[in-house]
Protein backbone atom coordinates (compact mmCIF):
# COMPACT_ATOMS: atom_id res chain seq x y z
CA UNK A 1 0.00 0.00 0.00
CA UNK A 2 1.24 3.14 -1.24
CA UNK A 3 0.20 6.30 0.09
CA UNK A 4 0.87 9.41 -1.93
CA UNK A 5 1.84 13.04 -1.09
CA UNK A 6 -2.01 14.31 -1.93
CA UNK A 7 -3.29 11.67 0.14
CA UNK A 8 -0.56 11.95 3.40
CA UNK A 9 -2.13 15.64 3.05
CA UNK A 10 -5.85 14.72 2.92
CA UNK A 11 -5.16 12.83 6.48
CA UNK A 12 -3.34 15.26 8.11
CA UNK A 13 -6.04 17.34 7.33
CA UNK A 14 -8.08 15.12 8.63
CA UNK A 15 -6.64 14.97 11.73
CA UNK A 16 -6.01 18.76 12.07
CA UNK A 17 -2.03 18.48 11.72
CA UNK A 18 -0.11 20.73 8.80
CA UNK A 19 3.21 19.10 7.42
CA UNK A 20 6.05 20.89 6.04
CA UNK A 21 7.06 19.99 2.30
CA UNK A 22 9.51 17.28 3.59
CA UNK A 23 7.59 16.01 6.31
CA UNK A 24 5.55 14.97 3.74
CA UNK A 25 7.67 12.44 1.97
CA UNK A 26 9.02 11.25 5.56
CA UNK A 27 5.87 10.23 6.75
CA UNK A 28 4.71 9.18 3.55
CA UNK A 29 7.23 6.53 2.76
CA UNK A 30 6.80 5.77 6.76
CA UNK A 31 3.15 5.35 6.40
CA UNK A 32 3.43 2.84 3.49
CA UNK A 33 5.70 0.73 4.94
CA UNK A 34 3.57 0.06 8.29
CA UNK A 35 0.61 -0.03 5.81
CA UNK A 36 2.12 -3.08 3.46
CA UNK A 37 3.22 -4.67 6.80
CA UNK A 38 -0.98 -4.34 8.04
CA UNK A 39 -1.96 -5.92 4.62
CA UNK A 40 -0.45 -9.34 6.54
CA UNK A 41 -3.94 -9.66 7.54
CA UNK A 42 -5.50 -10.25 4.09
CA UNK A 43 -3.79 -13.97 4.78
CA UNK A 44 -6.40 -14.62 6.61
CA UNK A 45 -9.85 -15.31 5.66
CA UNK A 46 -12.06 -14.01 8.71
CA UNK A 47 -15.50 -15.09 7.05
CA UNK A 48 -17.61 -15.52 9.94
CA UNK A 49 -15.33 -14.38 13.18
CA UNK A 50 -16.97 -12.25 14.98
CA UNK A 51 -15.30 -8.93 15.51
CA UNK A 52 -13.59 -7.91 18.68
CA UNK A 53 -14.49 -4.71 20.60
CA UNK A 54 -13.44 -5.22 23.91
CA UNK A 55 -11.34 -8.46 25.64
CA UNK A 56 -13.85 -9.21 28.25
CA UNK A 57 -17.44 -10.36 26.94
CA UNK A 58 -19.20 -8.40 29.30
CA UNK A 59 -22.95 -6.52 29.78
CA UNK A 60 -22.72 -2.51 28.94
CA UNK A 61 -23.50 -1.93 32.47
CA UNK A 62 -26.23 0.85 33.46
CA UNK A 63 -26.29 3.50 36.70
CA UNK A 64 -28.81 5.87 37.40
CA UNK A 65 -29.21 8.99 35.80
CA UNK A 66 -28.01 11.74 38.52
CA UNK A 67 -26.50 14.76 38.72
CA UNK A 68 -23.41 14.93 40.53
CA UNK A 69 -20.78 17.56 41.11
CA UNK A 70 -17.35 16.24 41.33
CA UNK A 71 -15.47 19.44 39.94
CA UNK A 72 -16.08 22.71 40.41
CA UNK A 73 -16.97 25.30 37.12
CA UNK A 74 -13.97 26.93 38.64
CA UNK A 75 -11.54 24.04 38.45
CA UNK A 76 -12.63 22.84 34.97
CA UNK A 77 -12.05 26.27 33.67
CA UNK A 78 -8.76 26.65 35.50
CA UNK A 79 -6.58 25.32 32.81
CA UNK A 80 -7.85 27.36 30.11
CA UNK A 81 -5.13 28.57 27.82
CA UNK A 82 -7.95 31.48 27.32
CA UNK A 83 -10.79 32.57 28.94
CA UNK A 84 -13.59 35.41 29.43
CA UNK A 85 -15.71 34.57 32.72
CA UNK A 86 -17.04 31.37 33.10
CA UNK A 87 -16.55 30.73 29.48
CA UNK A 88 -13.88 29.55 27.46
CA UNK A 89 -12.64 31.29 24.90
CA UNK A 90 -11.62 30.89 21.54
CA UNK A 91 -10.98 32.81 17.74
CA UNK A 92 -14.13 33.45 15.73
CA UNK A 93 -15.96 30.53 14.10
CA UNK A 94 -17.92 32.34 11.84
CA UNK A 95 -16.54 35.38 9.70
CA UNK B 1 21.83 -2.18 52.23
CA UNK B 2 20.55 1.04 51.85
CA UNK B 3 17.13 1.49 52.41
CA UNK B 4 16.37 2.55 48.96
CA UNK B 5 17.88 -0.15 47.54
CA UNK B 6 15.01 -2.35 50.06
CA UNK B 7 11.81 -3.81 48.60
CA UNK B 8 8.69 -2.71 49.77
CA UNK B 9 7.70 -5.66 52.03
CA UNK B 10 11.67 -5.61 53.55
CA UNK B 11 10.84 -1.88 54.46
CA UNK B 12 7.49 -2.85 55.86
CA UNK B 13 8.85 -5.42 58.60
CA UNK B 14 11.60 -2.39 59.79
CA UNK B 15 8.82 -0.01 59.76
CA UNK B 16 6.40 -2.04 61.69
CA UNK B 17 9.42 -3.45 64.65
CA UNK B 18 10.35 0.51 64.62
CA UNK B 19 13.79 0.45 63.42
CA UNK B 20 13.24 2.58 61.02
CA UNK B 21 10.93 5.75 59.68
CA UNK B 22 9.46 7.14 56.96
CA UNK B 23 11.19 9.90 56.81
CA UNK B 24 14.16 8.28 56.74
CA UNK B 25 13.42 5.87 53.43
CA UNK B 26 12.17 9.09 51.83
CA UNK B 27 15.34 10.94 52.65
CA UNK B 28 17.38 7.96 51.44
CA UNK B 29 15.58 7.85 47.99
CA UNK B 30 15.69 11.57 47.31
CA UNK B 31 19.96 11.27 47.93
CA UNK B 32 19.79 8.61 45.53
CA UNK B 33 18.00 10.50 42.92
CA UNK B 34 20.28 13.72 43.57
CA UNK B 35 23.50 11.08 42.75
CA UNK B 36 21.79 9.11 39.62
CA UNK B 37 18.75 11.17 38.25
CA UNK B 38 21.34 13.01 36.11
CA UNK B 39 22.56 10.19 34.59
CA UNK B 40 19.14 7.88 34.05
CA UNK B 41 16.66 11.21 34.08
CA UNK B 42 14.03 9.17 35.57
CA UNK B 43 11.47 12.07 36.15
CA UNK B 44 9.82 14.68 34.51
CA UNK B 45 8.68 16.28 38.16
CA UNK B 46 9.91 15.90 41.63
CA UNK B 47 7.96 16.34 44.94
CA UNK B 48 10.04 16.63 47.23
CA UNK B 49 8.33 18.98 49.83
CA UNK B 50 5.33 17.20 49.35
CA UNK B 51 6.90 14.09 50.14
CA UNK B 52 8.62 14.86 53.35
CA UNK B 53 5.44 16.12 54.28
CA UNK B 54 3.78 13.05 53.18
CA UNK B 55 6.52 11.00 54.93
CA UNK B 56 6.11 12.69 58.31
CA UNK B 57 2.23 12.06 58.07
CA UNK B 58 2.86 8.27 57.56
CA UNK B 59 5.04 8.22 60.37
CA UNK B 60 2.58 9.51 62.77
CA UNK B 61 0.35 6.72 61.57
CA UNK B 62 2.63 4.43 61.67
CA UNK B 63 3.38 5.43 65.79
CA UNK B 64 -0.22 5.62 66.20
CA UNK B 65 -1.20 2.11 64.54
CA UNK B 66 -0.99 -0.95 65.19
CA UNK B 67 -1.85 -2.52 61.78
CA UNK B 68 -1.31 -0.04 58.91
CA UNK B 69 -0.79 -0.92 54.98
CA UNK B 70 2.49 -2.59 53.49
CA UNK B 71 2.52 0.33 51.20
CA UNK B 72 1.96 3.35 54.25
CA UNK B 73 5.71 5.46 54.17
CA UNK B 74 6.58 4.05 50.44
CA UNK B 75 8.32 6.55 48.27
CA UNK B 76 6.27 5.30 44.96
CA UNK B 77 6.50 7.27 41.76
CA UNK B 78 3.65 7.17 39.05
CA UNK B 79 4.32 7.49 35.50
CA UNK B 80 3.60 11.08 33.86
CA UNK B 81 0.35 9.81 32.81
CA UNK B 82 -1.40 9.38 36.10
CA UNK B 83 -3.83 12.62 36.72
CA UNK B 84 -2.29 13.53 40.22
CA UNK B 85 -4.64 16.80 41.75
CA UNK B 86 -2.89 19.32 41.45
CA UNK B 87 0.30 18.57 40.68
CA UNK B 88 1.50 18.82 36.88
CA UNK B 89 1.07 16.28 34.41
CA UNK B 90 2.10 15.64 31.09
CA UNK B 91 2.06 12.61 29.86
CA UNK B 92 5.58 13.70 28.25
CA UNK B 93 3.90 15.93 25.57
CA UNK B 94 3.89 19.26 24.95
CA UNK B 95 0.97 19.61 24.41
CA UNK B 96 -0.35 19.07 27.87
CA UNK B 97 2.54 21.78 28.72
CA UNK B 98 1.85 23.75 32.22
CA UNK B 99 -1.58 21.57 32.70
CA UNK B 100 -2.71 20.87 36.71
CA UNK B 101 -5.15 18.19 36.85
CA UNK B 102 -8.21 19.10 39.07
CA UNK B 103 -8.24 15.22 40.03
CA UNK B 104 -6.74 12.37 40.27
CA UNK B 105 -7.22 9.04 39.09
CA UNK B 106 -8.61 6.32 40.85
CA UNK B 107 -5.46 4.10 41.19
CA UNK B 108 -3.25 7.04 42.54
CA UNK B 109 -5.79 8.18 45.08
CA UNK B 110 -6.37 4.33 46.24
CA UNK B 111 -2.43 4.46 46.49
CA UNK B 112 -2.53 8.00 48.75
CA UNK B 113 -5.55 6.55 50.21
CA UNK B 114 -2.53 3.87 51.64
CA UNK B 115 -0.37 6.55 52.79
CA UNK B 116 2.31 6.12 49.85
CA UNK B 117 4.76 8.96 49.78
CA UNK B 118 4.58 10.24 46.32
CA UNK B 119 7.92 11.03 44.95
CA UNK B 120 7.11 12.32 41.32
CA UNK B 121 6.39 11.71 38.10
CA UNK B 122 8.20 9.66 35.90
CA UNK B 123 9.32 10.10 32.27
CA UNK B 124 7.67 8.31 29.65
CA UNK B 125 6.98 7.82 25.82
CA UNK B 126 4.78 10.84 24.62
CA UNK B 127 1.32 9.59 25.26
CA UNK B 128 2.66 6.64 25.74
CA UNK B 129 3.78 5.74 22.40
CA UNK B 130 7.03 4.01 21.73
CA UNK B 131 9.38 1.19 23.62
CA UNK B 132 12.13 2.98 24.12
CA UNK B 133 11.27 6.35 25.85
CA UNK B 134 12.80 8.19 23.26
CA UNK B 135 9.47 10.19 22.14
CA UNK B 136 9.34 11.99 25.76
CA UNK B 137 9.37 15.97 24.70
CA UNK B 138 11.99 15.92 28.07
CA UNK B 139 14.32 14.03 26.29
CA UNK B 140 14.92 10.08 26.64
CA UNK B 141 15.56 8.07 29.95
CA UNK B 142 19.11 6.15 30.41
CA UNK B 143 18.79 2.72 31.04
CA UNK B 144 20.60 2.19 34.91
CA UNK B 145 22.21 -1.21 33.51
CA UNK B 146 24.41 0.63 30.67
CA UNK B 147 23.60 4.25 29.74
CA UNK B 148 24.06 4.01 26.11
CA UNK B 149 21.02 1.51 26.08
CA UNK B 150 17.48 2.69 26.11
CA UNK B 151 15.47 1.66 29.35
CA UNK B 152 12.55 0.39 27.18
CA UNK B 153 8.92 2.15 27.03
CA UNK B 154 6.65 3.54 27.14
CA UNK B 155 7.04 3.14 30.95
CA UNK B 156 10.68 3.52 30.93
CA UNK B 157 11.21 6.44 33.56
CA UNK B 158 9.05 4.12 35.88
CA UNK B 159 11.47 0.89 35.26
CA UNK B 160 14.87 3.12 35.19
CA UNK B 161 13.40 4.78 38.86
CA UNK B 162 12.85 1.27 40.55
CA UNK B 163 16.25 -0.56 39.27
CA UNK B 164 18.19 2.61 40.28
CA UNK B 165 16.17 3.21 43.77
CA UNK B 166 14.94 6.52 42.86
CA UNK B 167 11.57 5.12 44.27
CA UNK B 168 10.83 1.51 46.14
CA UNK B 169 8.13 0.83 43.74
CA UNK B 170 6.28 2.41 40.56
CA UNK B 171 2.76 2.76 38.15
CA UNK B 172 2.93 1.69 34.55
CA UNK B 173 0.47 1.55 32.55
CA UNK B 174 0.94 -1.14 29.27
CA UNK B 175 -0.75 -1.09 25.99
CA UNK B 176 1.00 -3.07 24.19
CA UNK B 177 3.66 -3.97 26.55
CA UNK B 178 4.79 -0.80 27.84
CA UNK B 179 5.05 -1.80 31.83
CA UNK B 180 6.36 -5.45 30.65
CA UNK B 181 9.13 -5.05 28.58
CA UNK B 182 10.92 -1.59 30.20
CA UNK B 183 10.85 -4.37 33.15
CA UNK B 184 12.45 -6.84 31.65
CA UNK B 185 15.14 -4.12 29.96
CA UNK B 186 16.15 -2.69 33.46
CA UNK B 187 15.83 -6.46 35.00
CA UNK B 188 12.57 -5.96 37.51
CA UNK B 189 9.02 -7.32 37.92
CA UNK B 190 6.63 -5.26 36.17
CA UNK B 191 2.38 -6.93 36.37
CA UNK B 192 -0.21 -6.14 33.57
CA UNK B 193 -3.53 -6.99 34.98
CA UNK B 194 -6.48 -8.68 33.29
CA UNK B 195 -8.29 -5.77 31.12
CA UNK B 196 -10.77 -4.69 33.82
CA UNK B 197 -9.52 -5.71 36.69
CA UNK B 198 -7.63 -2.17 37.29
CA UNK B 199 -9.75 1.29 36.96
CA UNK B 200 -8.17 3.51 34.30
CA UNK B 201 -10.48 6.40 35.44
CA UNK B 202 -7.96 9.11 35.17
CA UNK B 203 -5.40 7.54 33.14
CA UNK B 204 -4.52 9.50 29.78
CA UNK B 205 -6.31 7.21 27.29
CA UNK B 206 -3.85 5.96 24.63
CA UNK B 207 -6.18 2.96 22.91
CA UNK B 208 -9.00 2.50 25.52
CA UNK B 209 -9.55 -1.28 24.53
CA UNK B 210 -6.26 -2.02 25.44
CA UNK B 211 -4.62 0.44 28.08
CA UNK B 212 -4.27 -1.14 31.31
CA UNK B 213 -2.36 0.04 34.87
CA UNK B 214 -0.05 -2.09 36.81
CA UNK B 215 2.89 -1.92 39.13
CA UNK B 216 6.39 -2.00 38.66
CA UNK B 217 8.10 -3.23 41.49
CA UNK B 218 11.28 -5.14 42.64
CA UNK B 219 10.18 -8.37 43.20
CA UNK B 220 7.35 -10.30 43.07
CA UNK B 221 5.71 -9.98 46.53
CA UNK B 222 5.74 -6.29 46.30
CA UNK B 223 3.78 -6.53 42.71
CA UNK B 224 1.00 -8.36 44.52
CA UNK B 225 1.17 -5.83 46.69
CA UNK B 226 0.68 -2.73 45.44
CA UNK B 227 -1.79 -5.03 42.85
CA UNK B 228 -3.98 -5.91 46.23
CA UNK B 229 -4.24 -1.78 46.76
CA UNK B 230 -5.09 -0.78 43.34
CA UNK B 231 -7.51 -3.90 41.89
CA UNK B 232 -10.87 -3.33 41.90
CA UNK B 233 -14.29 -2.56 40.79
CA UNK B 234 -14.61 1.62 39.97
CA UNK B 235 -18.10 2.87 39.32
CA UNK B 236 -16.53 5.83 37.42
CA UNK B 237 -14.98 2.88 34.50
CA UNK B 238 -17.51 1.46 32.65
CA UNK B 239 -14.94 -1.43 31.78
CA UNK B 240 -13.83 -2.03 35.02
CA UNK B 241 -14.87 -5.36 36.30
CA UNK B 242 -17.32 -6.11 39.27
CA UNK B 243 -15.92 -8.98 40.69
CA UNK B 244 -13.99 -9.97 44.09
CA UNK B 245 -10.73 -9.08 44.78
CA UNK B 246 -8.77 -12.03 45.77
CA UNK B 247 -6.18 -12.22 48.65
CA UNK B 248 -3.01 -11.88 46.49
CA UNK B 249 -0.83 -12.69 49.60
CA UNK B 250 -2.26 -16.35 49.47
CA UNK B 251 -0.83 -16.62 46.17
CA UNK B 252 2.67 -16.16 47.30
CA UNK B 253 3.14 -20.29 47.86
CA UNK B 254 6.10 -21.58 46.53
CA UNK B 255 4.82 -25.07 45.67
CA UNK B 256 4.12 -25.43 42.19
CA UNK B 257 4.19 -29.46 41.51
CA UNK B 258 1.92 -30.34 39.00
CA UNK B 259 1.27 -26.87 37.71
CA UNK B 260 0.69 -27.28 34.12
CA UNK B 261 3.15 -24.60 32.03
CA UNK B 262 2.76 -24.16 28.18
CA UNK B 263 5.65 -23.02 26.17
CA UNK B 264 4.07 -21.55 23.07
CA UNK B 265 6.76 -22.31 19.95
CA UNK B 266 5.78 -19.84 17.81
CA UNK B 267 7.38 -17.27 20.71
CA UNK B 268 11.04 -18.89 19.92
CA UNK B 269 11.69 -17.16 16.37
CA UNK B 270 14.29 -16.68 13.91
CA UNK B 271 16.49 -13.80 14.17
CA UNK B 272 15.72 -14.18 18.10
CA UNK B 273 19.10 -13.04 20.14
CA UNK B 274 20.56 -16.85 21.50
CA UNK B 275 21.18 -15.31 25.06
CA UNK B 276 17.90 -14.84 24.81
CA UNK B 277 16.31 -17.95 24.12
CA UNK B 278 18.77 -19.28 26.19
CA UNK B 279 18.26 -17.89 29.79
CA UNK B 280 13.94 -18.70 28.78
CA UNK B 281 14.93 -22.50 27.94
CA UNK B 282 17.30 -22.63 31.06
CA UNK B 283 14.19 -21.02 33.39
CA UNK B 284 11.71 -23.80 31.71
CA UNK B 285 14.65 -25.97 33.10
CA UNK B 286 13.92 -24.52 36.72
CA UNK B 287 10.54 -24.96 36.40
CA UNK B 288 10.60 -28.83 35.53
CA UNK B 289 12.86 -29.26 38.78
CA UNK B 290 10.50 -27.98 40.55
CA UNK B 291 7.65 -30.23 39.46
CA UNK B 292 6.05 -27.99 36.91
CA UNK B 293 4.67 -30.04 33.39
CA UNK B 294 6.07 -28.02 30.77
CA UNK B 295 4.50 -28.71 27.18
CA UNK B 296 4.91 -27.21 24.03
CA UNK B 297 1.61 -25.09 22.84
CA UNK B 298 0.81 -23.47 19.71
CA UNK B 299 -0.23 -20.24 19.52
CA UNK B 300 -1.07 -19.83 15.97
CA UNK B 301 -1.82 -16.54 14.81
CA UNK B 302 1.02 -14.73 17.01
CA UNK B 303 2.46 -13.77 14.33
CA UNK B 304 -0.50 -11.97 13.00
CA UNK B 305 -0.35 -9.35 16.94
CA UNK B 306 1.77 -6.56 15.69
CA UNK B 307 -0.51 -6.16 12.37
CA UNK B 308 -3.60 -6.03 14.59
CA UNK B 309 -2.09 -4.23 17.08
CA UNK B 310 -1.03 -1.34 14.68
CA UNK B 311 -4.20 -0.85 13.63
CA UNK B 312 -6.81 -0.92 16.72
CA UNK B 313 -4.27 1.05 18.66
CA UNK B 314 -3.36 3.98 16.31
CA UNK B 315 -7.47 4.37 15.30
CA UNK B 316 -8.13 4.48 18.75
CA UNK B 317 -5.39 6.72 19.27
CA UNK B 318 -6.92 8.78 16.89
CA UNK B 319 -10.18 9.51 18.62
CA UNK B 320 -9.00 9.72 22.00
CA UNK B 321 -6.63 12.18 21.02
CA UNK B 322 -8.58 14.03 19.06
CA UNK B 323 -9.30 16.14 22.35
CA UNK B 324 -6.31 18.16 22.50
CA UNK B 325 -7.63 21.31 20.52
CA UNK B 326 -5.56 23.92 22.56
CA UNK B 327 -9.53 24.94 23.90
CA UNK B 328 -10.16 23.55 27.22
CA UNK B 329 -6.56 22.92 28.56
CA UNK B 330 -3.24 22.58 28.10
CA UNK B 331 -0.99 24.59 24.88
CA UNK B 332 -2.62 27.02 22.50
CA UNK B 333 -0.91 28.77 19.44
CA UNK B 334 -2.59 32.08 20.31
CA UNK B 335 -1.61 33.37 16.71
CA UNK B 336 -4.09 31.91 14.59
CA UNK B 337 -7.14 33.37 13.17
CA UNK B 338 -9.59 31.15 13.00
CA UNK B 339 -10.81 27.95 14.89
CA UNK B 340 -9.26 25.64 12.29
CA UNK B 341 -6.09 27.04 12.62
CA UNK B 342 -6.05 27.29 16.24
CA UNK B 343 -6.55 23.46 15.80
CA UNK B 344 -4.11 22.71 13.26
CA UNK B 345 -1.09 24.82 14.65
CA UNK B 346 -1.83 23.67 18.28
CA UNK B 347 -1.87 19.98 17.54
CA UNK B 348 1.31 20.32 14.84
CA UNK B 349 3.23 22.93 17.32
CA UNK B 350 2.35 20.58 20.26
CA UNK B 351 2.55 16.80 18.99
CA UNK B 352 5.42 15.10 18.27
CA UNK B 353 6.57 12.78 15.21
CA UNK B 354 5.77 9.17 17.01
CA UNK B 355 2.25 10.57 18.19
CA UNK B 356 1.30 12.59 14.52
CA UNK B 357 2.37 9.35 12.47
CA UNK B 358 -0.12 7.13 15.19
CA UNK B 359 -2.70 9.89 14.60
CA UNK B 360 -2.34 10.05 10.75
CA UNK B 361 -2.56 5.97 10.53
CA UNK B 362 -5.31 5.60 13.06
CA UNK B 363 -7.23 8.65 10.91
CA UNK B 364 -6.31 6.56 7.42
CA UNK B 365 -7.84 3.26 9.01
CA UNK B 366 -10.76 4.72 10.20
CA UNK B 367 -11.35 7.20 7.32
CA UNK B 368 -14.75 6.33 4.76
CA UNK B 369 -14.25 3.20 2.88
CA UNK B 370 -11.33 1.67 4.76
CA UNK B 371 -13.07 0.74 8.11
CA UNK B 372 -13.91 -2.62 6.96
CA UNK B 373 -10.93 -3.48 5.29
CA UNK B 374 -9.03 -2.43 8.73
CA UNK B 375 -10.58 -1.54 11.75
CA UNK B 376 -13.25 -4.27 11.62
CA UNK B 377 -10.83 -6.82 9.65
CA UNK B 378 -8.23 -6.07 12.93
CA UNK B 379 -11.25 -6.92 14.85
CA UNK B 380 -12.02 -10.11 13.77
CA UNK B 381 -8.08 -11.16 13.91
CA UNK B 382 -8.62 -10.24 17.44
CA UNK B 383 -11.12 -12.64 17.94
CA UNK B 384 -8.62 -15.28 16.38
CA UNK B 385 -5.68 -14.20 18.78
CA UNK B 386 -8.28 -14.36 21.48
CA UNK B 387 -9.46 -18.05 21.32
CA UNK B 388 -5.87 -19.37 20.52
CA UNK B 389 -5.21 -18.32 24.09
CA UNK B 390 -8.62 -19.77 25.53
CA UNK B 391 -7.63 -22.85 23.73
CA UNK B 392 -4.49 -23.17 25.19
CA UNK B 393 -5.57 -22.24 28.86
CA UNK B 394 -8.14 -25.36 28.57
CA UNK B 395 -5.02 -27.60 29.05
CA UNK B 396 -2.50 -25.29 31.03
CA UNK B 397 -2.73 -22.92 34.01
CA UNK B 398 0.00 -19.77 32.69
CA UNK B 399 2.17 -19.82 29.54
CA UNK B 400 6.09 -18.76 29.51
CA UNK B 401 7.98 -16.80 26.81
CA UNK B 402 10.65 -14.29 26.50
CA UNK B 403 9.35 -10.87 27.05
CA UNK B 404 11.19 -9.15 24.17
CA UNK B 405 13.64 -11.18 21.27
CA UNK B 406 16.64 -8.70 22.22
CA UNK B 407 17.71 -7.28 25.49
CA UNK B 408 17.85 -3.60 25.17
CA UNK B 409 18.83 -1.53 22.01
CA UNK B 410 20.85 1.25 21.56
CA UNK B 411 20.12 4.88 22.09
CA UNK B 412 19.08 6.38 18.60
CA UNK B 413 19.05 2.54 16.66
CA UNK B 414 15.65 2.30 16.02
CA UNK B 415 14.27 6.03 15.70
CA UNK B 416 14.67 6.33 12.38
CA UNK B 417 12.64 3.15 11.56
CA UNK B 418 8.92 2.90 13.38
CA UNK B 419 8.01 -0.37 11.50
CA UNK B 420 11.81 -2.23 13.26
CA UNK B 421 10.47 -0.29 17.09
CA UNK B 422 6.98 -1.87 16.14
CA UNK B 423 7.77 -5.52 15.92
CA UNK B 424 10.47 -5.06 18.87
CA UNK B 425 6.77 -5.32 20.85
CA UNK B 426 6.25 -8.76 19.02
CA UNK B 427 6.07 -10.94 22.18
CA UNK B 428 4.07 -8.98 24.47
CA UNK B 429 1.22 -7.18 22.45
CA UNK B 430 -1.02 -10.75 22.09
CA UNK B 431 -1.57 -10.62 26.10
CA UNK B 432 -3.57 -6.96 25.51
CA UNK B 433 -5.57 -8.18 22.31
CA UNK B 434 -6.38 -10.83 24.31
CA UNK B 435 -7.29 -8.90 27.80
CA UNK B 436 -4.81 -11.11 29.61
CA UNK B 437 -2.36 -10.57 32.51
CA UNK B 438 1.18 -10.96 31.99
CA UNK B 439 3.88 -10.36 34.17
CA UNK B 440 7.48 -9.86 33.48
CA UNK B 441 10.40 -10.56 35.85
CA UNK B 442 14.08 -10.91 35.40
CA UNK B 443 15.55 -14.54 33.88
CA UNK B 444 19.65 -13.79 33.36
CA UNK B 445 22.27 -11.25 32.16
CA UNK B 446 23.50 -10.69 28.59
CA UNK B 447 27.25 -10.95 27.82
CA UNK B 448 26.74 -7.30 27.44
CA UNK B 449 25.79 -7.06 31.01
CA UNK B 450 21.73 -6.41 29.96
CA UNK B 451 18.80 -7.91 31.85
CA UNK B 452 16.84 -10.82 29.90
CA UNK B 453 12.84 -10.76 31.27
CA UNK B 454 10.44 -13.60 31.54
CA UNK B 455 7.02 -13.25 30.80
CA UNK B 456 4.45 -15.51 32.36
CA UNK B 457 0.40 -15.27 30.76
CA UNK B 458 -2.20 -16.01 32.90
CA UNK B 459 -6.14 -16.45 32.12
CA UNK B 460 -8.22 -13.78 32.33
CA UNK B 461 -8.30 -12.88 36.14
CA UNK B 462 -5.10 -15.55 36.59
CA UNK B 463 -3.61 -12.98 38.47
CA UNK B 464 -3.05 -15.60 41.46
CA UNK B 465 -1.69 -18.17 39.19
CA UNK B 466 1.10 -15.78 37.71
CA UNK B 467 2.37 -14.31 41.19
CA UNK B 468 2.68 -17.98 42.23
CA UNK B 469 4.40 -19.04 39.15
CA UNK B 470 6.68 -15.87 39.28
CA UNK B 471 7.28 -16.71 43.21
CA UNK B 472 8.11 -19.92 43.11
CA UNK B 473 10.95 -19.12 40.26
CA UNK B 474 11.88 -16.59 42.63
CA UNK B 475 12.24 -18.50 45.25
CA UNK B 476 14.59 -21.20 43.31
CA UNK B 477 16.93 -18.11 41.52
CA UNK B 478 18.33 -14.68 42.85
CA UNK B 479 17.90 -13.31 39.50
CA UNK B 480 15.42 -10.67 41.31
CA UNK B 481 18.19 -9.46 43.93
CA UNK B 482 20.97 -8.22 41.27
CA UNK B 483 21.01 -4.89 40.93
CA UNK B 484 22.27 -2.25 37.70
CA UNK B 485 26.10 -0.94 38.89
CA UNK B 486 25.05 2.33 38.76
Amino acid sequence: MKLSPEEVQKIAHLARLELKEGEVEVFSSQLSSILTYIEKLNQLNTEGIEPTAHAMEVPTPFRKDEVKQEISKESSLINAPHREGDYFKVPKVIG
Amino acid sequence: MSLHAQTIHELHKKLKKKEITATEITEDVFKRIESVEDKLHSYVHLCRDHALEAAKAADKIIQTKKDFSPLTGIPMGLKDIFLTKGRPTTCASRILEGYIPPYSATSASKLFEHNIVLTGKLNMDEFAMGSSTETSVYGPTRNPWNLDYIPGGSSGGSATAVAAGECIAALGTDTGGSIRQPASHCGIVGLKPTYGRVSRYGVIAFASSLDQVGPIAKDVTDCALILQAIAGWDPKDSTSLNLPVPDYNKALNPTIKGLKIGIPEEYFVEGMDPEVTHAVKTAIETYKKLGAHCEPVSLPHTEYAVATYYIIAPAEASSNLSRYDGVRYGYRNQQSKDLIETYKKTRTEGFGNEVKRRIMLGTYVLSAGYYDAYYLKAQKVRTLIRKDFEKAFKTFDVLITPCSPTPAFKIGEKTSDPLQMYLSDIFTINVNLAGLPGMVLPCGLSSKGLPIGLQIIGPHFGEEKILQAGFAFEQATDWHTKRPPL
